[in-house]
C-alpha cells in the first residue's frame, strides 16, 4: 500500500481547512502577480510614461511615480525578485537551521554546547539589524542579502527544531538503529529528519514571511535592490513624497507585501493545526483516537 | 486478605427485579450506554451499552477489561462525566437512589469529591507540581467545606504517618507510593459514598501496590464506602475485589463474586484471560487469545466474542446473547453456553517444568559491572552468566538497575566498569568499539511497541533496516529474509507494507522481535518486552518467544518487574534490589525456596487469586 508522505497529507488538509484555503488564496494572488506581473506589463519599468506623481489615468490606471513612471508597470515587475530572494533565503535558512538544530539535539554533550553557545550569539542581534551591519560592511549585493537573512534565521530554526530533535531522538527506535552501529548521520537522516516534516513545515512558512519583511525592509532602507530596478520595498522608499498626490505609488507595494505575509501567516497557522495528530491514527475517525490511546499506557 | 463471604450482595442484570438484601444499594449502574458520533453524516455507535451493576455500601467491584474494553468510560460516567466525541445515550447511574446523569453540571461539580470521589491512574500527573501537597489537600476541606482539622487524621488513614513533612513537600519530592497515598487522602477526604479507582496502582512495585491496596480495602469497609476498581490486571482485582465485572468491547460479559468468577469463569473470554495470567506457585502453559477486540462501529454481529471464541456455535452469530445466570450468588455470563464453560473451567494444561539445559558454555559473562551517575551507584559489581541456548531473567523493581544492565549489555550505556565477555571475546563499552559481528548477534527488543518502531517507515523498512545494513543483499533475497522474519513471529508477508500505526500493540511487538531475529542473534536482550501490553497479548508473546527460544536456540536475557511470569519463560533467574544482586539460582528454587529477605517480600506482595488456587480448584 503506498500512503503519500506527511507533507502531502498535512497540507491536504491544510488547505480543506477554511483558514486554510482563505490563506492560500490571499498569498496565491500575490504569487500570481509577481510572477506573471512582468510579461502583462503594459511599460518599460523604466519608460517615463507620465508627469512625476501623475493621477490615475486612461495611460497609467495607477498613476505615475516620482520619476513619471508607470506604477502598474513597476507594481507588475517588482514583486518576483523579492519573493524569489525571500524564497532562497527561507531554505537556506531553514535547510542550515534544521541541521544545525538537529545534529545538536542528535550528538548531544560537546558538540550541543559548543553548536548552541554559537547560536546564542547571533541569537543576540535584532534580525534585521544583523542584516543591516552584514550589508553595510559589504556593500548591498543580492547574494549577500539573500546570505544575511538567511544566516539570521538559522539559529532561530536551530533553536525550534534542536527541542523536537531531541524528543525523536530519545525514542526506541532511534536506539534500535543505534545499536546495530549504523552511523549517526545514517539515523538522522533515515530516522530522525522525517520525523520532524511537521516541525520544518511551519518553520518554513513562519520564515518566509520573516524573509519577506527582511527583505522588503532593506529595500526601503537603501540596501536592497538598487535604483532604476523596481521593488516593493523601494517603491515604498521612492514614492513616500508623494504620498498625498498619487497614493498608488506607496500603497501598491504596500498592500502587497501585506496581503502575502498575512495570507502565509494565516495558511501557516492552519498547517499547524493540522499536523497535530498526524503520524497516529490519522486514518480513523477523532473521537477514536481517545479510545485507542486510552490502552496505549495501561 | 481476607476471602469475602458467600451472601456477597451482587446483582447482575438478570436479578436486578430482586433488589439485594441489605437495602438500596450505595451505586446502582442501570443500562447504561455511551455513544459516539464519528461525524455528522454517520450514525452514532455504542462504545458502552447494557451495562448494569451494583455496589452496596463497604464493597469493592473490580470492573476488568482490556485495553479499549470501555473501562475508563464507565469509570468516568460514574462520576457523570464523558470522553470528548462521546455522549450518554441513555441509562442511569444511581448513587443512594439519585440519579447522577439526570443532574445539571453545577450539581454535578458540588457531587464530585464530596460523593463521588476519583483516584488517577498516575498521581504524579493528577497532583500539581507547583502547589505543596498541603495546599492541594487543603484545598479539597476548602472546596467542599470540610474540617481542616481532620487533615492529618486524614493522611493517617491512607497510611501517611509522619504527615509534616509530606505536607510541606512538592509532588515531585515524594515516592510514587507516597503520591498515590496522597491522592487517596484527597479521595477519602470529604467521607465520599462512592470511590472510583482507575488502575491506581499501575505504576506502583509490587511492594508498595501490596500497601495500597490494604489501604483501600481498609477505608472501604471503615467507612462504609463503596468502590469500584478499574483494572486489567486480574490478579490486582483477585486481591482487592468482592465482586468482579469483565467488560468485553463495552458490553458486561461476566459478573458475579471475585472468588467464584477467577475459579469458574463461565464465559470464553474470562476463561481465555485466566489462562493468559501467569501465576506464581506452578508453571502454567500461557495461552494467549487469537485476534483482537472489535473497535466501536465495527462490532461483528450476534456476540461480541464470537470470532475469537473456540466454543462458538451457529446461534452466536445470529444474536446478542444475554446475561445468563449460573449460580444463585448473582454469577451471571453473556454467553449461551455458559453453563458448559462454567463446568469445564477446571481443565487447565500443567506445562512440564522447564529443564535447566545442562551448563553449556557461557554465551554472555557479565564480570563485576558497575555503573554511577554522577557519583550515585546504579549497579554494584554486577556477577551474571547466560550460557548458549538458556533463558535468564533478571528481575527487579522499578529503580533497581535493571534496565541499566541491560544497555550496558547492548552497548547503549558506556560509562560501566568491569567486563562483560561474549562468546569468549572482551565486549568494549559501547556500540562504537564493537565488532560488526557482535554487533550483528546480540539484539535488544525494547519495552514500548509504541515507542520503537519509526512510525514513518513501512514494517517491510523497519526489518529491513538492519538487514541492510549488516548483509548487502539482492532485492529478492533481502525480500524474502523480510518475509521469513515476519512469519517466524506469526504475522503475514503482507504486513511488511503497513505503516506501525496500522498495528496494534501486540502486532508491534511481534514486528520489533522480527527486527531482532531478522539478523539471527545469538543473544537476545528482552527489556520489560510485555510490561506495555495487555495479559492476553503477554501470554501470546510468551509463547512466541518461548517457542523461537526453542527452534533457534537463542539464549534469552529477559528483564522484567513480573515475578510470575518470570515462571513461565525462564530457566534461571536472577532478583535484583538497588543495583545488587540479592539472589540467583534455578526458577523453580528461588519461586519457592527463596534464600534472601528480599525476594520472599517480593514474593509475598505479588497479588495473586487467593489461597487455593483458582486454576486448579
Amino acid at each position: 500500500m503506498a500512503r503519500r508522505s506527511e507533507a502531502v497529507v498535512v497540507l491536504g488538509r491544510a488547505v480543506r481547512t477554511p483558514r486554510g484555503a482563505t490563506g492560500l488564496v490571499i498569498a496565491g494572488c500575490v504569487i500570481l502577480v509577481a510572477v506573471i506581473g512582468p510579461a502583462v506589463a503594459p511599460y518599460s519599468s523604466t519608460e517615463f510614461v507620465t508627469a512625476p506623481f501623475a493621477r490615475a489615468s486612461r495611460a497609467a490606471w495607477l498613476g505615475g511615480d516620482v520619476l513619471g513612471r508607470d506604477v502598474l508597470t513597476r507594481t507588475l515587475n517588482g514583486g518576483w525578485e523579492l519573493l524569489a530572494m525571500a524564497a532562497v533565503a527561507t531554505a537556506l535558512g531553514v535547510g542550515v537551521g534544521a541541521m544545525i538544530g538537529v545534529i545538536a539535539a542528535y550528538y548531544g554533550g560537546w558538540w550541543d554546547n559548543v553548536i548552541m553557545r554559537a547560536v546564542d550569539v547571533i541569537l543576540a542581534f535584532p534580525q534585521l539589524v544583523f542584516a543591516l551591519l552584514l550589508v553595510s560592511i559589504l556593500g548591498p549585493k543580492i547574494w549577500l542579502i539573500v546570505l544575511a537573512v538567511a544566516i539570521s534565521h538559522a539559529p532561530q530554526v536551530a533553536r525550534v527544531s534542536r527541542a523536537a530533535a531531541l524528543d525523536v531522538s530519545e525514542r526506541d527506535f532511534v536506539k534500535a538503529m543505534q545499536i546495530l552501529g549504523i552511523p549517526g548521520r545514517r539515523i538522522i537522516r533515515r530516522d530522525v529528519l522525517p520525523n520532524l516534516t511537521s516541525v520544518l513545515m511551519v518553520e518554513i512558512g513562519l520564515r518566509l514571511t520573516y524573509s519577506m519583511l527582511i527583505i522588503a525592509g532593506l529595500s526601503f532602507l537603501g540596501f536592497g535592490l538598487q535604483p532604476p530596478t523596481a521593488s516593493w520595498g523601494l517603491m515604498i522608499n521612492e514614492n513616500r513624497v508623494g504620498l498625498i498626490a498619487n497614493p498608488w505609488g506607496v500603497l501598491m507595494p504596500a498592500i502587497l507585501i501585506a496581503m502575502f505575509t498575512i495570507g502565509v501567516n494565516t495558511f501557516t497557522d492552519a498547517v499547524a493545526h493540522a499536523s497535530l495528530g498526524v503520524g497516529r491514527r490519522s486514518t480513523e475517525p477523532d473521537p477514536l483516537v481517545g479510545l485507542v490511546a486510552e490502552g496505549a499506557t495501561t | 486478605m481476607t476471602a469475602p463471604s458467600e451472601d456477597i450482595p451482587v446483582t447482575a442484570e438478570a436479578s436486578v427485579a430482586a433488589p439485594a438484601p441489605g437495602g438500596t444499594p450505595r451505586l446502582a449502574v442501570e443500562n447504561l450506554r455511551i455513544i459516539m458520533r464519528p461525524s455528522r453524516h454517520q450514525p452514532e455507535v455504542d462504545v458502552v451499552d447494557e451495562v448494569s451493576f451494583t455496589v452496596q455500601p463497604g464493597y469493592v467491584l473490580g470492573l476488568v477489561g482490556e485495553s479499549g474494553s470501555g473501562k475508563t468510560t464507565v469509570a468516568l460516567a460514574l462520576l457523570g462525566l464523558v470522553k470528548r466525541g462521546l455522549a450518554i445515550g441513555g441509562g442511569k447511574v444511581l448513587i443512594d437512589g439519585r440519579d447522577i446523569l439526570a443532574l445539571s453540571e453545577h450539581e454535578l461539580q458540588k457531587l464530585r469529591g464530596k460523593t463521588v470521589a476519583y483516584v488517577p491512574q498516575d498521581p504524579s500527573s493528577a497532583l500539581n507540581p507547583v502547589l505543596k501537597v498541603g495546599t492541594q489537600l487543603r484545598e479539597v476541606f476548602a472546596v467542599h467545606g470540610g474540617d481542616e482539622g481532620r487533615l492529618t487524621e486524614v493522611m493517617a488513614e491512607a497510611g501517611l504517618e509522619d504527615p509534616g513533612p509530606i505536607l510541606a513537600a512538592y509532588p515531585h519530592q515524594l515516592s510514587g507510593g507516597q503520591q498515590q497515598r496522597v491522592a487517596l487522602a484527597m479521595a477519602f477526604a470529604c467521607r465520599p459514598r462512592l470511590i472510583v479507582l482507575d488502575e491506581p496502582t499501575t505504576g506502583l512495585d509490587v511492594t508498595t501496590q501490596r500497601r495500597v491496596l490494604d489501604t483501600v480495602r481498609g477505608l472501604c469497609r471503615t467507612y462504609e464506602v463503596a468502590a469500584v476498581y478499574i483494572s486489567h490486571d486480574l490478579a490486582v482485582v483477585a486481591e482487592i475485589a468482592d465482586q468482579v465485572a469483565v467488560l468485553y468491547a463495552g458490553r458486561l460479559i461476566e459478573i458475579g463474586p471475585a472468588r467464584e468468577v477467577f475459579a469458574t469463569p463461565s464465559h470464553p473470554y474470562t476463561r481465555g484471560l485466566m489462562r493468559a495470567v501467569p501465576v506464581l506457585e506452578s508453571t502454567y502453559e500461557l495461552h494467549g487469545l487469537a485476534g483482537s477486540p472489535p473497535r466501536p462501529g465495527s462490532r461483528p454481529p450476534g456476540c461480541f466474542f464470537q470470532p475469537r471464541c473456540e466454543f462458538a456455535v451457529a446461534e452466536c452469530e445470529l444474536r446478542q446473547p444475554d446475561l445468563i445466570t449460573v449460580s444463585g450468588t448473582g454469577h451471571a455470563a453473556r454467553c449461551v453456553r455458559a453453563a458448559e464453560i462454567t463446568a469445564l473451567s477446571a481443565t487447565l494444561a500443567l506445562a512440564s517444568e522447564r529443564s535447566a539445559p545442562s551448563a553449556e558454555e557461557p554465551v554472555l559473562t557479565i564480570t563485576g559491572v558497575s555503573v554511577s551517575y554522577t557519583n550515585k551507584p546504579v549497579l554494584r559489581d554486577v556477577n551474571l552468566v547466560v550460557g548458549a541456548k538458556q533463558s535468564v531473567a533478571i528481575v527487579g523493581t522499578s529503580g533497581s538497575g535493571k534496565t541499566t544492565l541491560a544497555r550496558c549489555v547492548v552497548g547503549l550505556h558506556k560509562d560501566w566498569t568491569g567486563t562483560i565477555t561474549f562468546a569468549g571475546a572482551e565486549l568494549p563499552p559501547g556500540v562504537r568499539g564493537r565488532t560488526q559481528d557482535q554487533l550483528r548477534r546480540i539484539q535488544f527488543v525494547s519495552q514500548n511497541p509504541y515507542s520503537s518502531l519509526n512510525p514513518r517507515h513501512t514494517i517491510g523498512q523497519i526489518v529491513g533496516a538492519p538487514l541492510a545494513h549488516f548483509h548487502k543483499l539482492g532485492g529478492r533475497e533481502h525480500r524474502q529474509r523480510i518475509e521469513d522474519a515476519l512469519t517466524s513471529v506469526a504475522l503475514r508477508a503482507s504486513f511488511a507494507a503497513r505503516y506501525p500505526d496500522e498495528l496494534s500493540g501486540g502486532e508491534r511487538q511481534r514486528v520489533a522481535l522480527a527486527r531482532a531475529l531478522v539478523l539471527d542473534p545469538d543473544l537476545l536482550v528482552c527489556d520489560e518486552v510485555t510490561s506495555a501490553l495487555d495479559v492476553s497479548v503477554q501470554a501470546a508473546i510468551v509463547e512466541l518467544l518461548l517457542r523461537l527460544q526453542a527452534e533457534r536456540g537463542l539464549a534469552l536475557l529477559f528483564i522484567t518487574h513480573n515475578l510470575p511470569l518470570v515462571r513461565s519463560i525462564a530457566d534461571d533467574v536472577t532478583v535484583i534490589s538497588a543495583g545488587q544482586i540479592c539472589e540467583r539460582g534455578p526458577v523453580t528454587q528461588v519461586l519457592t525456596e527463596p534464600s534472601h529477605d528480599y525476594t520472599r517480600q517480593l514474593l509475598a506482595d505479588v497479588p495473586a487469586f487467593g489461597t487455593d488456587d483458582p486454576l486448579t480448584g
